[in-house]
């Protein structure tokens, strides 16, 4: 019997499936039982482009610290996949638990001595069971979880109830699952010792009253609660979910009961300069819109981008980002597309970036963005990602105030146009950058103008003088300095003892980050943190910096994209800003983050405060 | 280039339309365009049609894309709201405005480069939607405006003003428009303003979207021998297969016509548009037909003109929609946000 891992309600377990077979129900109810214990999880998909016949795998991290980055390595592995048995069991942790299907006898050479080997027959219990090969299939995935549950000690009842939930109202298919579960159950209490695996999931009170949700759609009912009207998009992975989950929300809310009518408008384009075009269009004419996308998506759209910018007219585009370009790579995450934003198209442009950390601020960030589009008259990103997108996560439950009105900014109504109020689309009234507009159609004979991009005067007339394309220029860069003050502020963390380093991070790093800091300040070592949440940086960040002799920037590019706008923005000398970075595909860990700064930390000489005391 | 204000004296005794409006107040700046310019007098017929048709300046908004001819809206309705986009994309644009408030005209403009090259994609697809729209297309079969290269309409086989040879196959954008799903689709000749404007006019009260190919003359770069855009070539080569008169609201009809060689459609917004028949077979509502017509004529050597293609009706994009009949753009927090206690519910679902 080799040495076991031993570990209550904090592993990570591997399910190893082929995509198309009906695996992520099963996975999804694996983890979500877990959570009804009220255990903290963290799930993630790891999937490839095909929807049929290729590996996929779900990662499922469960902590009782509540931990929601990726933890790296594998404690169990559930090798449902015999392509890649050879590489998912060399991937788990010495001490670590194979569990598979061992209807088919397999040479001692597939194992590992150091690991705990657990065969379930899962085909043949499967088989013996149900006649219909879908089923058969269907249910043999929740056999495995029959079986997980019985040696995790995960509580049937809660799986049951989960049962319940999700067939409410078709008793027979509640019942049929339920049946199958305990044909896995069965198995284990008949056949294996209770304490083969020394995994265990025991009740907790560690989740609250969070909610387990995925960012996508987070977004997208963050978009029907902003008052989008119009969305218009491209299909692309890790974004297509955005636009079917507000499609979904927006027929339970927004359809007339009585006349079956929509109040909204979702158009499906024939390619991402379609969107992008329409959404311009709508925000020209006063109806609230975005686009969802990921990287290709943005570079397509950049020409309209740079229009929208120029012609001062809102839009909301969803970046969900993944990996480069074309197929492949493109279903893992990254954080690669700051600098396409931030300059996103031709000529002088800048643009307002907002990083939501979780599915909780996808929601806030999305309604934040509609707002911000409307009183800053200019497009917006919301720079979301795969790991947090397409993965469900625990976050704290949405809010909502239903006193918040939407914030139009500044559109000059029929009335005041009628009282004879000066009306220049592009005059800077309130010293603030931002100008005034008018609704197409509004009043008979005022406030007409004719959108270009640069070319204008502050009257919207043609022109191309010099001095009122200076102008014009110089207005555009207050508005976005006036964009500081409305964007969400960072978010500091400070060290509990004195340092002289601090580290800047954002996005979906968070929770890897957080679990860093901890073990970093475990061992002594303090760094102060601060969290980006938008794009124009507020004072308080070059501040941040200042205060420090070194601030590591952690993100999950190569180029260190983010210390470049840094530096490039705020004057920053690069040298004080040290890349901590990751890019291979998979979402950033604390292992990694807290290695590298360790690493640094050295380098530098700094002595552990703890050490230093004693 | 400079801006130049038009002098807006309003003579007393200029004749009023149905809203109170005079013809000056459907124009806009003064063109900037070459004197001669074929695209000036589709600006002209604009004006004529807008006016005849008693349309609220205002209520009108028209976009265009990247070019000479889509510099056009700044020369008519000057009160009315205007955006002059990206090169080949106003189709996308203009989409997005209707869907934020469908009670508007929109009237979109283009080239023939804006069109039928880097935007054919565009052009096509809101065919395909059924926006509500009057699509014109100031066809000169050259870029205007960067000076002269051959457009992707020009036909084969046709000398540039330097002598090239166009080898690439024409684009008739009149058939493609009626196979992409076009549900109004007319040719004319900017130099043919009693063609032309009945056409604005039916198209503006057609609902779906209405394209107008209208061969427009590029004097600086395409009128010279050898063109088959130039104003000589056209006139000569131009067969109108009906003419059309259009009757807005309740004027009566007056005129008499020879059985057979007329037909009304009557539009749901209740104008008439009468169609007298030049060529008698013809018979606008048989795509089939209509499709092999306009390529047998262009065997032949000539460009078929007037109302090619009216659809019996069909689904506009708001009523595929299904959307609400007040404008999305009006819809505030009542309708729109579901509220806290729905949010609730969703957190609830959630756990
Ligand atoms: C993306 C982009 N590429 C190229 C251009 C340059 N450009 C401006 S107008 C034009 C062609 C216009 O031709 P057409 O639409 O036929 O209009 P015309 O001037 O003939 O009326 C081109 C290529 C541009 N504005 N944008
Ligand atoms: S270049 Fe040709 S299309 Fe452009 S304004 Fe002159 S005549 Fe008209
Ligand atoms: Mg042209």
């Amino acid at each position: 019997m080799p040495k076991q891992l031993s570990a209550t309600n904090d592993f990570v377990i591997k399910f190893a499936n082929v995509n198309g077979s009906g695996s992520a129900s099963a996975n999804e109810l694996f983890a979500r039982s877990i959570l009804r214990m009220g255990v903290p999880v963290s799930p993630r998909n790891i999937f490839p482009s095909n929807i049929q016949g290729l590996p996929t795998w779900y990662e499922v991290r469960v902590s009782a610290d509540g931990y929601l980055g990726r933890r790296g390595g594998t404690d169990m592995i559930v090798a449902m996949n015999p392509e890649t048995w050879k590489r998912d069991v060399a991937e788990v942790a010495p001490g670590g638990y194979l569990f598979y299907d061992s209807t088919r006898p397999l040479p001692a050479s597939a194992f590992r001595d150091d690991l705990t080997n657990i065969g379930v027959p899962l085909t043949e219990i499967s088989n013996a069971n149900y006649s219909d090969p879908r089923q058969r299939q269907l249910f043999k995935n929740i056999i495995y979880v029959g079986a997980l549950s019985a040696l995790m000690d995960i509580d049937p009842k809660v799986i049951e109830a989960l049962f319940a939930e999700q067939f409410k109202g078709k008793e027979a298919l509640i019942g049929k699952n339920v049946e199958a579960l305990n044909l896995g159950r069965d198995w284990v209490h008949q056949n294996l010792d209770a304490d083969i695996c020394k995994l265990k999931v025991a009740p907790a009170d560690a989740v609250g009253n969070r909610i387990f949700m995925e960012g996508n759609a987070a977004s997208a009912l963050g978009c029907v609660y902003g008052g989008a009207t119009v969305c218009a998009w491209y299909p692309i992975t890790p974004s297509s979910s955005v636009a079917e989950a507000f499609e979904r929300y927006c027929r339970k809310f927004r359809t007339d009961p009585e006349t079956g009518r929509t109040k909204f408008a979702i158009i499906q384009s024939e390619d991402e300069l379609a969107s992008i075009g329409m959404v311009v269009g709508a925000g020209w004419n006063g109806a609230r819109a975005f686009t969802s996308t990921s990287g290709p998506g943005v570079s397509l759209m950049s020409e309209f981008i740079g229009l929208a910018y120029f012609a001062e007219i809102p839009a909301v585009i969803i970046n969900v980002q993944r990996g480069g370009p074309s197929t492949g790579m493109p279903t893992r995450t990254q954080q690669a597309d700051i600098l396409a934003c931030a300059y996103a198209s031709h000529g002088d442009t800048k643009h307002v970036l907002l990083f939501p950390k979780d599915p909780h601020e996808c929601f806030d960030h999305s309604v934040a963005a509609l707002d911000l589009a409307d009183r800053l008259q200019t497009p917006v990103f919301v720079m979301s990602d795969l790991d947090i997108g397409m993965n469900q996560r625990i976050c704290e439950p949405l809010k909502w105030d239903d006193s918040r009105r939407f914030d139009r900014g500044k559109v000059m109504s029929a009335e005041e146009l009628e009282a004879g109020r000066d009306f220049g689309r592009y005059l800077d009234v309130d010293g603030d950058g931002i100008p005034w507009r008018t609704m197409p159609g509004s009043h008979p004979s005022r406030g007409a103008y004719f959108t270009r991009g640069t070319t204008k005067n502050a009257y919207a007339r043609y022109s191309e003088e010099g001095a009122d394309y200076l102008e014009n220029m110089e207005r555009l860069q207050r508005k976005f300095d006036s964009a500081k003050a409305m964007v969400p502020r960072p978010v500091q963390h400070r060290a509990r003892g004195e340092t002289r380093h601090g580290v800047i991070y954002f996005g979906s790093t968070a929770p890897a980050m957080d679990e860093a800091l901890d073990r970093l300040a475990g061992e002594g070592l303090h760094v102060n943190a601060l969290r980006l949440r938008a794009f124009p940086f507020q004072d308080m960040v070059a501040e941040f910096i200042a205060e420090h002799d070194r601030v590591f920037v952690v993100e999950q590019n190569r180029d260190a994209q983010m210390r470049m706008l840094l530096s490039n923005e705020l004057a920053i000398d690069p040298n004080r800003l040290v890349p901590v970075l990751h890019y291979d595909g998979t979402p950033i860990t604390a292992r990694y983050i807290h290695g590298t700064i360790r690493d640094r930390l050295a380098q530098y000489q700094v002595v552990p405060l703890k050490r230093a005391v004693s | 280039m400079t801006y130049i204000t038009k002098p807006k004296l309003h003579h007393p005794s200029l004749k009023r339309n149905a809203v109170g409006f005079t013809r000056r107040d459907y124009e806009g700046q003064v063109s900037t365009l070459c004197a001669g310019c074929g695209h000036d007098s589709i600006s002209a017929a604009i004006v004529q049609a807008c006016y005849e048709a008693a349309i609220k300046p205002h209520r009108l908004a028209k976009l265009s894309g990247i070019g000479c001819s889509s510099k056009t809206p700044t020369y008519f309705l000057g009160a009315s709201h205007g955006f002059n986009t990206v090169h080949g994309r106003m189709p996308s644009v203009l989409t997005g405005a209707h869907l934020a408030n469908r009670e508007l005209i929109y009237m979109g403009v283009s080239g023939d480069g804006d069109s039928a090259s880097i935007g054919l994609g565009q052009f096509a697809h809101v065919m395909r939607r059924g926006v509500n729209m009057v699509y014109i297309v100031m066809n000169n079969g050259v870029y205007g405006l960067t000076k002269g290269q051959f457009s992707a309409t020009a036909d084969k086989g046709s000398v540039a003003k330097k002598g090239a040879i166009n080898n690439d196959a024409g684009i008739d954008l009149a058939l493609m428009a009626i196979l992409m799903g076009a549900s109004f689709v007319a040719r004319s000749f900017s130099g043919d303003k009693e063609q032309l404007v009945p056409l604005i006019k039916a198209a503006m009260s057609h609902p779906g979207a209405a394209v107008l190919d209208v061969i427009s003359p590029c004097v600086a770069f395409n009128n010279h021998k050898g063109s088959t855009r130039s104003y000589d070539y056209v006139r000569h080569h131009n067969e109108a297969l009906n003419r059309l008169d259009v009757i807005t609201g309740s004027a009566p009809i007056t005129a008499r016509y020879e059985p057979g060689s007329m037909v009304e459609v009557e539009m749901p917004d209740g104008t008439a548009v009468r169609l007298r028949k030049n060529a008698p077979d013809y018979d606008p509502s048989d795509k089939a037909a209509a499709l092999a017509r306009i390529q047998e004529q262009d065997s032949a050597g000539e460009i078929a003109t007037g109302l090619l293609y009216l659809a019996p009706g069909g689904g506009t994009l708001h009523e595929n929609l299904n959307t609400v009949e007040a404008p999305l753009n009006r819809l505030g927090e009542a309708d729109l946000c579901p509220g806290s206690a729905a949010l609730e519910s969703i957190n609830k679902s959630l756990r």
